[in-house]
């Protein structure tokens, strides 16, 4: 059995989450969203179906809209990551967050963070998308209480607000 | 879940990438591009491995240029950028339509031309593509590269020509034929979801008649289908509903489908007449302007 006896080392991983920096040791196979979690310790990732359905686990890395549970830890060295926690600056709701609290754009919260990340990334790309765009642009992210009309509707509102 | 413990890779160059995957040959290794089919697949713990070799770091393999006419895409390119390429655009219409039904904008992102090919999902958008357009794929190994027309590349359901030791490096893709329409149309249950049946088209229209067409079938057999007596079937026909239709039927013909939840063999077999109908008939259309 030296297959158990031979584990693959822990590597260092160095990032920024949110313009704070960060260096933790991690086994080569640990996911980027176990790494945010558990490692980084910002819970607000969440972590839905863990193959890349649900979009619950949504990031930016390095400017990339990517979900976290597909990425290894490991391939985020020496990168930027923004989560739902880089949002709001100064106590103050960022405008898709507040648009959210505004138009109904969550029930329970659960896909929350990914739906507001996976928003700002499209809003970034398209600043003046109609409906059927944000309802495309958002088809990565699921919403198990269905609330995908407020969804569109914050985002919508938000898409006015950021002009 | 979570992927079983393996051992971590990151060449920084194609040789030194080709050199490991001949190293570790033996021992159970899998490549790592994009990770939106490996990585379900390891977290799900429906594959382990012993050796991960992670090629993301070859940005010497992430290019779209210009190539003979056609196009030279490099594996790692990102599905993302060949959705916004304006060379893609006008030598491999096909790809362009096709992309924004791949995954959805995560996936996109990080998810890569060769990746798509090489996992040989025949669902999928670009393997049938590939097959329509008679794309070479270039695939490398340690002191040398051979290429492998897409006719050959596809064996069966999730298994290529690509060997143990190889590295697809290159998807080359002919010019288009002069006077040429293309279309790409699939059946999904709802955007973003895998086809049910795909079917990608191109047609070539000469004084008002076909002189060439091309058509490829996704989701009807365990790996994309050229459908080549439909293909003569037309040459040398008016671009009429009726020529359609006929080649939808014997399209439909050369497809061996089998039946899951989202449909059963005889829904397959019937779709894909339709869907190679109404591809046909898009890229006639847009082939007379042309
Ligand atoms: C939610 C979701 C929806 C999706 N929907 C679709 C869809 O509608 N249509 C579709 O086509 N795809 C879909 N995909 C899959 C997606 O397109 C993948 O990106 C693609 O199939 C694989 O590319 P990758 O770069 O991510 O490859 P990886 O996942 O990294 O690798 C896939 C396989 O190819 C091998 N491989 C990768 N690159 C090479 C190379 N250069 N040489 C040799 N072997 C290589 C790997 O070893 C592995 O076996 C979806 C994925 C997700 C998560
Ligand atoms: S947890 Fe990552 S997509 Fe569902
Ligand atoms: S608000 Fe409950 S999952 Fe979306």
């Amino acid at each position: 059995m030296t297959e158990i006896m031979t584990r693959p080392p822990k590597v260092p991983v160095t990032v920024r989450v949110n313009g704070v920096g960060y260096e933790r040791y991690v086994e080569p196979r640990k996911l980027l969203s176990d790494f945010i979690r558990q490692d980084v310790g910002l819970t607000g990732t969440h972590v839905g179906c863990e193959h890349g359905v649900c979009g619950a686990c949504t990031v930016i890395v390095d400017g990339e809209l990517v979900k976290s549970c597909l990425m290894l830890a490991v391939q985020a060295q020496g990168s930027e990551i923004m989560t739902v926690e880089g949002l709001a600056k100064g106590g103050e709701l960022h405008p898709i967050q507040q648009a959210f609290h505004e138009h109904h754009g969550l029930q329970c919260g659960f896909c929350t963070p990914g739906m507001l990340l996976a928003a700002l990334s499209l809003l970034e790309e398209n600043p003046d998308p109609t409906e059927d765009e944000v309802k495309v642009g958002m088809d990565g992210n699921l919403c198990r209480c269905t609330g995908y009309y407020n969804i569109v509707d914050s985002i919508m509102a938000a898409a006015g607000k950021m002009k | 879940m979570k992927p079983a413990p393996f051992f971590y890779h990151a060449p920084t160059s194609v040789d030194e990438a080709v050199a490991l995957l001949q190293d570790l040959q033996e021992e159970d290794s899998k490549v790592l591009a994009g990770g939106q089919s490996l990585m379900p697949v390891l977290n799900m713990r429906l594959a382990r491995v012993k050796h991960l070799i992670d090629i993301n770091k070859l940005h010497d393999l992430d290019y779209i240029r210009p190539f003979d006419g056609g196009l030279a895409i490099g594996a790692l390119t990102r599905h993302r950028m060949a959705e916004h390429s304006t060379d893609v655009a006008t030598r491999a219409p096909l790809i362009t339509e096709a992309l924004p039904l791949v995954g959805d904008r995560q996936v996109r992102f990080r998810g890569t031309i060769g990746g798509s090919i090489a996992h040989a999902d025949p669902v999928a958008e670009l393997p049938t593509i590939a097959l329509a357009l008679d794309a070479d794929l270039v695939v490398s190994k340690r002191g040398g590269s051979r290429t492998v027309p897409a006719s050959e590349f596809f064996i069966t359901f999730l298994t290529t020509a690509i060997e143990d030791d190889e590295l697809l490096t290159e998807i080359r893709i002919p010019a288009p034929p002069a006077h040429s329409g293309h279309a790409f149309l699939e059946l999904s249950r709802q955007l973003g979801t895998y086809a049910i049946v795909s079917a990608a088209a191109v047609v070539a229209l000469d004084g008002g008649r076909i002189s060439e067409a091309r058509l490829a079938l996704g989701g009807v057999g365990s790996t994309p289908i050229r459908a080549l007596r439909a293909e003569e079937s037309l040459r040398g026909q008016a671009p009429t509903i009726e020529a359609f239709t006929e080649a939808g039927r014997l399209a439909s013909e050369a497809t061996d489908p089998s039946a899951d939840v989202h449909g059963s063999i005889e829904y397959r077999r019937e779709m894909a007449a339709v869907y190679v109908r109404r591809a046909l008939k898009v890229a006639a259309e847009r082939a007379a302007v042309a």
